[in-house]
């Protein structure tokens, strides 16, 4: 059995945290306690209803107000397949936590209220899915009860969505016209809509290739911890642990350390619980090499056929993600994998509008929710990929030395 | 199927060997908290898995409240033991002396808020700057909201409201003196994610898990262990029978339920089919209010 890692993107009150509910309630996922205590604390419990928004909204204050803060994580199964859900805001000023649920998703469902169309939050959702990376979109088409189950109307936002898709370059996008109050076509196909053929959202979601972005061709091992016993049996043992992220190694494979560009050979592979001849990502291992060449924390350690980028120059897809803007010449520590450098922001060369979706050149600063291009130089030389390359080896963090925050996400190029 | 594919559980358990080894490599002086109840027995199984054949670069640390289970103690000392790692053990019982604290009152008064005082003090006490713990998403609608690397400030608090992005996996350990992270690597695991594992790996456990035949008092519904006094003016009946703990606390808020289940293999079906959650019928400290979790979580308790 295979694990589909999805979120739910879309404006206020589009019904993210609802369609969940329903998807969990409508699976049978929900416990009978569960569905108890969310009836009893139903505040809008005017038809009957139970409010399955209360299922993931977790916090008081997202009680209190109605609205999602942050991701909530949400598990369930069916007999075809596991599934975690981030259920993420739709607030503008909670994108970040939108951000943190999209990097690591294999797919998205964006909601649109069939009221309102493309709003300014489904650009930006969908932008941000898109500069992540996310290989499937749903366009899931909510409260199509509210619009007397219309096709036109669900055949307009159709329409007016693959006008703003139009140069994102994005490959599987599905759209399916849903009420997550009702339940029409989240598990069980609508009776209103005979005019729509397509899946179910569930049934999308049973079967969407899990393409797991997993490269198995460019090799790349983040040394996270040297594993050294120093015992009596084991006075020399010397072993690098960490997860291949990408790519497979081989026992007797010959190896390059980066930066260093050290040269070694494979003599042993230790997976979790067995010695192996080879493993691949994303497994955690425990390398160890026929030299006793100086290998740390951060290093990378590569194989021959397939180098990554080394340089101190990066460009990158930045989306900023703290209430202090960024400002050209700032300096921060930037994190890939486990590598951590001095940074400094050297340039920032265009912001793109939300609403127009244009490039604005040289905007000066970047402010909180900015989606913009940057240029960063590193202290030391980084071995990296391109992003939409390599998700694994090209995705960054800025950290805010002083406040110690993550303050943006960095896309490399 | 590619041969290159990793079943969900070999994912789960890269997943979670990945952030114990970050830790490792980010923190100073890390530990990882350990109760002798299945998620934290798992994490140690894990733990052993992501360093050896070194040794584990943290201690362990149990909060004892005075209110285990003595099979549990038993089992966590002879783990321990087992394994050779150090145990640090605190008592609630010593916070609540030497801070005159007062105990909530009632036959089945939970010392779980106590609890959060000696771990901040134990905390403190070492310096510990990140603590793992085997908390899971799925437990609770609070503990959904976690991220994996969730920073408390110097008081030990939790703001779910500033939360640090946490973007692929990435994780961000820096901290101001005084503050500490705590640490979550199998977030991402079901009850069910966690039998199977135990299944897989053969890994023992409490005796309480498996169905025994038992004393147990009836409370609000609930099946409670019968505790060491019982007040004169409380006349509850004692009664017998077949049952298992699904989460193991305190003695004073885990409740058992009625089960037949000896082996794992049983527990696993008997799971598959149940209609209640993990905490839904045994942890009667969840109940005192819809934010119970959340407002422990937020003073100090993990």
């Amino acid at each position: 059995m295979d694990i589909l890692r999805f979120i739910t993107a879309g404006s206020v009150d589009n019904g993210k945290s609802t369609l969940i509910g329903r998807l969990l309630h409508d699976s049978k996922a929900i416990y009978a306690d569960q569905l108890l205590a969310m009836e009893q604390q139903s505040r809008s419990n005017a038809a009957g209803c139970i409010d399955l928004a209360l299922l993931t909204d977790g916090l008081r204050a997202e009680r209190e107000q109605g609205i999602t803060i942050d991701v909530a994580y949400k598990y369930f199964s069916t007999a075809v397949r596991k599934f975690i859900i981030a259920d993420t805001p739709g607030h503008v000023q909670y994108t970040r936590n939108m951000v943190t649920g999209a990097s690591t998703a294999d797919l998205a469902v964006i909601l649109i209220d069939a009221r309102q169309g493309v709003a300014e939050q489904t650009k930006r959702h969908t932008l941000i899915s898109s500069l992540l990376g996310i290989p499937n979109l749903v366009v899931a088409v909510n409260k199509i009860d509210l619009v007397s189950y219309s096709r036109d109307i669900f055949e307009q936002i159709v329409a007016d969505y693959q006008v703003l898709i139009k140069d994102f370059g994005l490959k599987s996008v599905s759209f399916i016209p849903i009420s997550a109050l009702k339940g029409d076509n989240v598990v069980s196909r609508s009776t209103e809509m005979s005019w729509y053929n397509g899946d179910t959202l569930l049934q999308v979601l049973e079967q969407v290739e899990v393409k797991k972005s997993v490269n198995l061709k460019d090799a790349r091992f983040p040394v996270q911890y040297v594993i050294r016993p120093q015992t009596e049996e084991l006075p020399d043992y010397r072993g690098y642990a960490g997860k291949i992220i990408s790519g497979i190694y081989r026992k007797g494979d010959k190896v390059i350390i980066l930066p260093a560009g050290t040269e070694s050979t494979i003599s042993k592979i230790e997976t979790a619980s067995s010695e192996v001849d080879e493993a691949f990502a994303p497994q955690s291992v425990v390398l160890q090499l026929s030299d006793a060449v100086d290998v740390s924390r951060g290093d990378m350690i590569v194989k021959k056929d397939s180098v990554p980028a080394m340089s101190q120059e990066l460009e990158v897809m930045l989306c900023w993600l703290d209430n202090k803007p960024l400002t050209i010449g700032a300096k921060y520590l930037l994190q890939l994998n486990s590598t951590t450098t001095k940074a400094i922001v050297t340039g920032i060369a265009y912001r793109i509008n939300i609403e127009t979706l244009q490039q604005e050149p040289e905007p000066g600063q970047a402010n909180l929710n900015d989606i913009v291009k940057a240029s960063i130089k590193t202290a030391i030389p980084l071995p990296h990929d391109a992003y939409s390359r390599l998700r694994e080896n090209g995705g960054a963090i800025l950290i805010d030395e002083n406040s110690c925050a993550t303050v943006a996400a960095c896309m490399i190029q | 199927m590619s041969k290159y594919t990793l079943d969900y559980l070999d994912q789960l358990e890269s997943e979670a060997i990945h952030i114990l080894r970050e830790v490792a490599g980010q923190f100073e002086k890390s530990v990882l908290l350990f109760s002798g109840g299945k998620d934290s027995v798992v994490l140690v199984h894990l733990a052993l898995k992501a360093f050896r054949p070194g040794r584990l670069p943290f201690p362990l640390l149990h909060i004892d409240t005075g209110h285990n289970f003595p099979e549990v103690l038993a089992f966590r000392d002879s783990l321990v033991a087992h394994i050779g790692e150090q145990l640090i053990i605190r008592y609630v019982e010593d916070t609540i002396k030497i801070k005159k604290l007062t105990e909530p009152a009632g036959l089945f008064s939970s010392r779980n808020a106590l609890q959060g005082n000696t771990l901040l003090d134990a905390i403190e006490e070492f310096g510990f700057d990140a603590c793992i713990g085997g908390a899971r998403r799925d437990e609770e609608k609070a503990r959904a909201k976690e991220r994996i690397f969730s920073v408390r400030d110097a008081f030990g608090q939790w703001n779910p409201k500033l939360q640090r992005p946490e973007l692929w996996n990435t994780y961000n350990g820096k901290i101001h003196p005084g503050e500490n992270v705590r640490v979550f690597p199998i977030s991402n695991w079901t009850e069910l994610d966690v039998w199977h594992y135990i299944q897989r790996e053969n890994i023992e456990l409490p005796a309480l898990y498996f169905a025994h035949e038992r004393a147990v008092m009836e409370h609000q519904g609930n099946l409670m262990a019968v505790p060491d006094a019982i007040p004169q003016n409380q006349s509850q009946t004692i009664l017998k029978k077949t049952v298992r703990y699904r989460t193991v606390g305190d003695m004073t808020c885990t409740a058992a339920i009625e089960s037949g289940a000896t082996t794992v293999e049983a527990i696993i079906a008997e799971l598959t089919a149940a209609s209640t959650s993990e905490r839904g019928n045994t942890r009667i400290d969840d109940t005192v209010s819809e934010a119970a979790m959340e407002d422990r979580k937020k003073n100090g308790y993990f």
